[in-house]
């Protein structure tokens, strides 16, 4: 295991590497940050002497050199909007992204395994029908369709919900988080987000437990254990279960990776303060410092996703042998 | 009373392009301790057979009609409650293939506790003590460390000896086993057969053997079904089948075996091939690919006759009779 993670360690390196490479390279594609920084006012040579000074007019290897040994530091750049290290006004706004993030995949894993199960079950029933209709209807409808459409039912002709914004926070770890877990209002503030967000990953995996199940119940081993006597329960939720959630944790792994990447819909229409929704601002401003560093961190996020799937995957599947597992 | 009667059996499958017999008028009894061999080539019906008997079919398939009587409760009319009471406790099943039988993502004890604990109010110490006794029962070398590994850490042969040992558990009174050896080595095959037959007389227990291998049911089983197009055309007992088999299908079978031709030569074969069951020619089904063929098999279906200890589904082996008997009348006056 410890083998494992070193192993993983390394190629995160490589992976970060790379990453940091395609978004540092893309910067100089994405506008002038000058025009931006400095307004309409400035005279030609002032913008070349800031030009300088920030070593904006440097060869692109001595631009990524630097920012590669300032990184190598925690250090990401300093938005220029903001006038504060990016890591930091990132850092700031991802519990926001990831309490969003983690509702959503809470809803997912809560509703996909018990109807994915149920369908694959009784496939022919008519509630599972109706599941498999409305999980197509749902992966054809865009996010910003369906949070406009929840927040137009819930938020504006019910009124049930609010419709933007967290709503009331608690800081915990001395500010360093906080929760909209923790009050009534933030939690109510959760609900429609978290939904909208779920609503792209829900039917996908709905449908793949499904499939996954389906197959499962055909096999030897299931049969072999309906030969044995034991209890349909056991059949379905443990011989048949376990075997089912193989592909699909694999799948899940990146897909809440991808989930992160989501948010910036998500976060848009909903006027959600986190990470997504500053990735955007950040684009409108130039403020390519802040870009990078959304890159960056997003990826390490994936690295880390995907590593901890990884360990997941080979408790429940006896036949992978993590590196140095005995 | 037989341990085992089974009465007219049919089994349909319901597709969508309409109903197919997959098999009809099955009749055959078992008693305590009996071992039967079910033979046939692939699509007779074998397998069907054996799962038919605890309904374990998969869908669409489904019985249609007869009686499944076992110990006087018909298996084919109880609840789904009630007749997982039966499986895998009074009667067993072990599967084709031990690579794909046993469960990948639990463990060899975690496979045996559990069938030992739907069946018998037992702690899992006591089922887990159990459980060891089978392994050692099936020559499993060092059975503890055995019950806490996975499948995948077996071999073929030891995990078909934990796939008996799993048939054993309950002491059940009949075992059924499709195929236990196909997909093993052959060098292991003799091993497994040798195994089960050990068990089978040690205990007492009844076994219907589903193979097509001639030789197996020869070496382990007393009596012999003969299967074709869903229907017994022969049955009795093995050792009359294989010295003097009656049915051209039987004969055909027999004559396939490879020691039956000489070196150098090329192996015999019944030409032609089983027809699918959507299209059973009429009268024997056997027919098209029968050298004896006469008129009446195109179209009359054959009863059963007679013949020493054996049924035979045969027109000519019932014409062979009836002359038979014509000229043992003609002596007699």
């Amino acid at each position: 295991m410890i083998a494992f993670l070193i192993k993983r360690l390394f190629q995160a390196i490589v992976v970060m590497f790379v990453i940091s490479l395609i978004s540092f390279s893309i910067q100089d594609n994405l506008g002038d940050p000058l025009r931006e920084l400095v307004g309409q006012s400035v005279s030609e040579e002032e913008r070349q002497a800031l030009r300088d000074e920030l070593g904006l007019n440097d060869p692109f290897l001595v631009q990524y050199g630097r920012f590669a040994r300032n990184a190598l530091q925690g250090d990401l750049g300093t938005s220029y909007f903001f006038k504060e290290p990016a890591l930091e006004v990132i850092l700031k706004k991802l519990p926001a992204t990831l309490e969003l993030v983690f509702g959503a995949t809470l809803i997912i894993v809560l509703l996909s395994v018990p109807l994915g199960v149920y369908s694959a079950i009784r496939p022919s029933s008519l509630f599972s029908r109706a599941v498999m209709g409305l999980s197509i209807i749902g992966i054809s409808i865009p996010v910003f369709l369906t949070a406009i459409g929840l927040i137009y039912l819930f938020a504006i002709e019910l009124g049930w919900m609010p419709s933007y914004g967290r709503g009331e926070t608690v800081d915990l770890f001395n500010g360093w988080w906080e929760t909209g877990f923790l009050t009534g209002d933030g939690l109510l503030h959760l609900v429609l987000p978290c939904f909208t967000l779920a609503s792209i990953m829900l039917p996908l995996f709905i449908r793949l437990i499904r499939a996954e199940m389906m197959e499962v119940l055909q096999s030897e081993y299931v049969k072999f254990a309906w030969a044995k006597g034991i209890s349909p329960r056991r059949i379905y939720f443990l011989h048949a279960l376990k075997n089912t959630m193989l592909p699909v944790i694999t799948v899940g792994g990146v897909q809440i990776g991808t989930m992160v990447a989501y948010t910036i819909l998500t976060e848009t229409v909903f006027q959600w303060p986190g990470m997504g929704f500053l990735f955007l601002e950040a684009v409108n401003r130039v403020d390519t410092p802040l870009i990078v560093a959304y890159l960056i961190v997003v990826g390490a996020i994936f690295v880390i996703t995907n590593t901890i799937v990884d360990l997941i995957y080979g408790l429940v599947n006896p036949t992978v042998k993590l590196a140095g597992k005995k | 009373m037989a341990l085992l009667e089974v009465k007219d059996l049919e089994v349909r499958f319901g597709l969508r392009s309409g109903e197919v017999k997959a098999l009809r008028d099955i009749n055959f009894t078992l008693n305590r301790g009996e071992r039967l061999g079910v033979v046939g080539e692939s699509g007779a019906g074998k397998s069907v057979l054996g799962f038919s008997i605890l309904n374990l079919l998969s869908k669409p398939g489904y019985i249609a009609g007869g009686e499944i009587s076992f110990e006087g409760r018909n298996l084919a009319d109880l609840s789904a409650e009630e007749l997982r009471s039966v499986r895998g406790n009074r009667i067993a099943m072990i599967f084709q293939d031990p690579m794909m039988t046993l469960n990948p993502v639990l463990t060899i004890g975690e496979q045996m506790v559990e069938c030992l604990l739907a069946h018998r109010k037992i702690s899992k110490r006591d089922a887990r003590e159990i459980a060891l006794q089978k392994l050692k029962q099936v020559y499993i070398p060092s059975p503890e460390t055995r019950l806490d590994q996975y499948p995948h850490e077996l071999s073929g042969g030891m995990r078909q000896r934990v796939v008996i040992a799993i048939g054993l558990l309950m002491d059940p009174d009949i075992i059924i086993a499709d195929e236990p050896t196909t997909a093993l080595d052959v060098t292991i095959q003799a091993e497994i057969m040798e195994l089960m037959l050990e068990l089978c007389e040690r205990n007492n227990v009844a076994l219907i053997l589903i193979t097509h291998d001639l030789g197996v049911v020869s070496q382990v089983t007393q009596k012999t079904i003969v299967m074709y197009a869903g229907r017994i055309i022969e049955q009795g007992p093995t050792k009359e089948i294989i010295n003097d088999a009656q049915h051209p299908y039987t004969q055909g079978l027999m004559n396939a075996l490879p020691q039956m031709a000489l070196p150098g030569q090329r192996l015999n074969q019944i030409r032609g091939a089983m027809p699918p069951l959507q299209r059973i020619p009429t009268g024997c089904a056997f027919h098209p690919r029968c050298n004896y063929v006469m008129e009446t098999c195109k179209h009359n279906l054959p009863g059963f006759t007679r013949s020493g200890g054996c049924q035979v589904a045969c027109h000519l082996v019932a014409e062979m009779k009836r002359e038979e008997a014509a000229q043992k009348k003609a002596e007699e006056v």
